[in-house]
């Protein structure tokens, strides 16, 4: 650990940012020295990602000032802040999928020089540089959708290079890595520091960066709470901070063993997303199915659902068949599916609380071609209270929820239709902790009153507390069962990284 | 189940704003020409001319609460009107009279309407099952439901007809003119459709985020070809209104209405974007443009004026719904989370 302190590269004071009447960040102090590497820590909603954009000049602090190498910057715009050297590298890469290696590290810098036309042999000089300051060799012609995950972040942190980057800020760096890549991305993280960059990790999981990281700051609800050199933190306190209590999720209840299969699934295969699945499901069973990023989880799900049609392979319940590639027979064949994204595709936002989950039951209250309006509100009515969704009126905007309840209406659009399968894609993503609890609550309900439930998520901790057995799926294959209560959450990561 | 905007007050919908319009653009020509304005002919006149564009204009407002168009309207009507003067002029022709003239009309009625529904599936075809962009589709399907006009007809009116014809566009029944009272049928059946049945509910859902309505397993190829079926039959209602008034039928009638139709539903607080729009606000929206095109023409202002007029009109109401779009707005914003 070697840090060459000299004066904060970074410094932000009392950075506040409002929206519209909600506050995301209130008074946040920030700083960041050369060289150094610091975890940003923080729960959904707690304003993490709010920081990032303002410091990245995406967005606009509402108070507060900001002071890059030592000047005041007051309209930071993302060009200004590309200038002054932050770089911010997204989950997602934002790179061209269709260029090379050398055309992806050298583009940003070549434009930011105002070159008029470009050249390849400049570009593929540039790149070499880079890639040698890192020590990594990737062929410079490969074009960069063909390369591992793994590579594309290294061509992410090279293409920042390229720009004279000061300070890289990562987001989610380690969740689509295996752990022998997460210790080669630590070793260059090392190496940049000693070159006197700075890195901001921006993640909900951040045992992995720790050892390589000087200081941890942990927002929550747009404020810091706690902020120290990272040898202070670990996992458990790390996750008090953020959720600013002890939280203790039950094991999922007693599965009886010798319950009949619902749902098969055999020989799914989707080129490109996964191949040769088969499970089977029983009545009142809670199952996991985990993976990376882009090992196929999700893919999967949305195939049981019809909204991927898979190119062989058969799903059956209670063994009828279920076509394959259509989301109306597989909800006819009583499978229900909540996605991962609430947002833009599980929740109609400025619609209603009742239209969001009254939409699934349309058909059954219709009397003579006309919708019978009480039938329909006193089902809702019915369901929203089951699941506990706090709202002052059902006919208030489903937008106007926070995101627990808002799952909670997603969740009651489905159990409106009485399903046999339910799969949760992600449920408790964006939710309050205290929600995620009650979720969980639910989903052990669930299984207890006979449904077939799969949990599809990343979230170990939430598999551990639901399901009766876990799946776990790498590059689009189911490699491993794990039956409940036969591991803990470290066996768990360690399985999915290895 | 009226409306997602149950909550808000009467007086912050869009529609109670575009009531008060009317009413202001009433009062205001009334007070600059009261005599002619008000008079019983000029009220008469008024109520003859505007049902033909404002059911051109309901059709628009069930495809754009989809989030869609359909600038295949006028070239509908207009197809839908040739094929039915076709059968009234040469199958039945002017001396046609009695039953025999209520039995070709109501085939060519029937004809008008069969015509409708028939380009209005082939624009939910290609907009549903071949997923292409509505605006293109019916931009490129209006073309070809015009040429089939000037393929039958030469490019020349039809006419010709029997007298009964007339009965359509130029009677009235218990003094109300008998193009409103189809106009208030239709508006009536769209409201009734869009607010009381599964279908109009999935419509509006449809149109709210279309993604979220497949995860929700609606059968989305279905909706919108219902939707593009209804909305030519519609426009072959409106064909029938022009061609009993203009007593005959021509493939490039009613040309400026296109532009009329889509101003109307916009200015009637439909959502060019989906999701929301109600008949009522499109209705206010017809009266406030056929109080002010008739003012206007009292008062001997050009027609150039008069369409710089109504585009003033439309930007002046779309800046005043502003405010209601701030959250729209907002909604578009990059999803501010941890």
């Amino acid at each position: 650990m070697t840090e060459p302190h000299t004066g904060a590269l970074v410094e932000m004071t009392g950075v506040t940012k409002r929206y519209s009447g909600v506050t995301a960040l209130d008074e946040v102090d920030f700083t960041v020295a050369a060289g150094e590497a610091v975890c940003l820590a923080g729960e959904n909603g707690s304003g993490k990602s709010t920081l990032i954009k303002i410091l990245s000049g995406v967005e606009q602090a509402t108070a507060g000032e900001i002071r890059i190498g030592g000047q005041a910057m007051t309209h930071l715009n993302p060009r200004t802040a590309t200038a002054a050297g932050v770089m911010v590298i997204f989950q997602d890469f934002s790179l061209f999928p269709n260029l090379s290696v050398a055309e992806n590290i050298a583009f940003a810098s070549e434009l930011s020089e105002h070159k008029r036309f470009f050249n390849r042999g400049h570009a593929r000089s540039v790149a070499r540089a880079v890639l040698d300051r890192i020590g990594v060799d990737i062929p410079l012609g490969a074009r960069l959708e063909t390369l591992p995950v793994a590579h594309k972040q290294l061509v992410a942190i090279c293409r920042a290079l390229a720009c004279a980057a000061r300070l890289i800020i990562m987001d989610e760096p380690t969740t689509a890595l295996t752990g022998r890549e997460v210790s080669r991305l630590l070793d260059i993280i090392r190496l940049l520091k000693t070159q006197g960059v700075a890195v901001i990790f921006v993640s909900h999981k951040l045992a992995e960066v720790l050892e390589v990281s000087e200081k941890v700051v942990v927002l929550r609800n747009g404020k810091k709470v706690a902020e120290g050199p990272a040898e202070t933190f670990d996992t458990a306190s790390l996750t008090k901070h953020m959720t600013g209590r002890e939280v203790h999720d039950a094991a999922p209840g007693p599965f009886a063993g010798s319950a009949e299969t619902l749902l098969e699934v055999k020989d799914l295969d989707k080129p490109g997303s996964f191949s040769d699945v088969s499970f089977a499901l029983r009545r009142g069973e809670v199952l996991g199915i985990t993976g990376l990023l882009g090992s196929g989880r999700t893919s999967l799900a949305k195939a049981l659902f019809g909204l991927v049609a898979p190119d062989s392979g058969s799903i059956t319940i209670d063994g009828t068949s279920v076509p394959l590639g259509d989301p109306i027979a597989a909800a006819e064949a009583r499978i229900g599916y909540v996605p991962e994204d609430r947002l833009t595709e599980g929740l109609f936002l400025t619609q209603s609380i009742l239209r969001n989950v009254a939409v699934g039951r349309l058909k059954d209250h219709e009397r003579g071609g006309f919708l019978d309006h009480r039938s329909l509100v006193a089902e809702a009515s019915d369901w929203l209270q089951r699941l506990k969704v706090k709202t002052p009126s059902i006919t208030a905007p489903v937008q106007s929820l926070s995101g627990g309840n808002q799952q909670r209406v997603a969740l009651a659009r489905w159990m409106a239709r009485a399903p046999q399968v339910l799969i949760l894609n992600g449920p408790s993503v964006g939710v309050d902790v205290g929600s995620k609890a009650d979720i969980h609550d639910i989903i052990r309900d669930l299984g207890a009153r006979g449904l077939g439930v799969i949990v599809i998520s990343d979230d170990l901790p939430e598999l551990l507390a639901t399901c009766h057995r876990i799946l776990v799926m790498k590059g689009g294959r189911m490699v491993e069962e794990i039956a409940a209560g036969t591991v803990t959450e470290d066996d768990l990561s360690h399985k999915l990284a290895s | 189940m009226s409306g997602s905007r149950t909550e808000a007050k009467l007086t912050q919908t869009p529609e109670f704003r575009l009531a008060i319009i009317a009413v202001v653009v009433f009062a205001l020509m009334a007070a600059l020409s009261p005599d002619r304005f008000l008079s019983a002919q000029n009220l008469t006149s008024m109520a003859f001319q505007f049902p033909e564009f404002a059911i051109l204009a309901l059709a628009m407002t069930i495809t754009m609460m989809t989030g869609g168009i359909d600038l295949s309207v006028v070239g509908v009507s207009n197809l839908s009107a040739v094929v039915a003067a076709t059968i009234l002029a040469s199958l039945a022709g002017p001396e046609t009279a009695g039953a025999a003239a209520v039995m070709w009309l109501t085939i060519a009625l029937l004809a008008s309407l069969s015509v409708g529904a028939a380009a209005g599936f082939a624009n939910g075809i290609l907009v549903s099952r071949l997923g292409l962009p509505p605006i293109l589709a019916t931009l490129g399907s209006g073309l070809v439901f015009t040429g089939l006009a000037v393929a039958m007809t030469g490019g020349a009116a039809v006419m010709g007809f029997p007298a009964i014809v007339a009965v359509i566009g130029n009677s009235t029944l218990f003094f109300v003119p008998v193009p409103l009272i189809l106009f208030g049928l239709l508006a009536v059946a769209l409201h009734v459709l869009l607010t009381r049945t599964g279908f109009g509910l999935r419509i509006t859902m449809y149109g709210a985020n279309p993604l979220a309505a497949l995860y929700a397993a609606i059968d989305l190829d279905r909706i919108l070809l219902r939707v593009y079926v209804i909305a030519g039959m519609f426009s072959s209602v409106a064909g029938m209104i022009i061609m009993s008034r203009a007593n005959s039928a021509k493939a490039d009638y009613g040309s400026s209405y296109l532009l009329l139709a889509v101003l109307i539903a916009v200015l009637g607080g439909v959502n060019p974007y989906g999701g929301y729009g109600r008949v009522v606000g499109v209705v206010l929206a017809v009266l406030s443009m056929q109080f002010l095109s008739s003012g206007l023409n009292m008062l001997q202002v050009s027609n150039f004026a008069r369409e710089l007029i109504w585009g003033a009109l439309l930007i002046f109401v779309m800046v005043i719904n502003i405010t209601d779009w701030a959250g729209l707005r907002a909604r578009r914003a990059p999803v501010k989370s941890g």
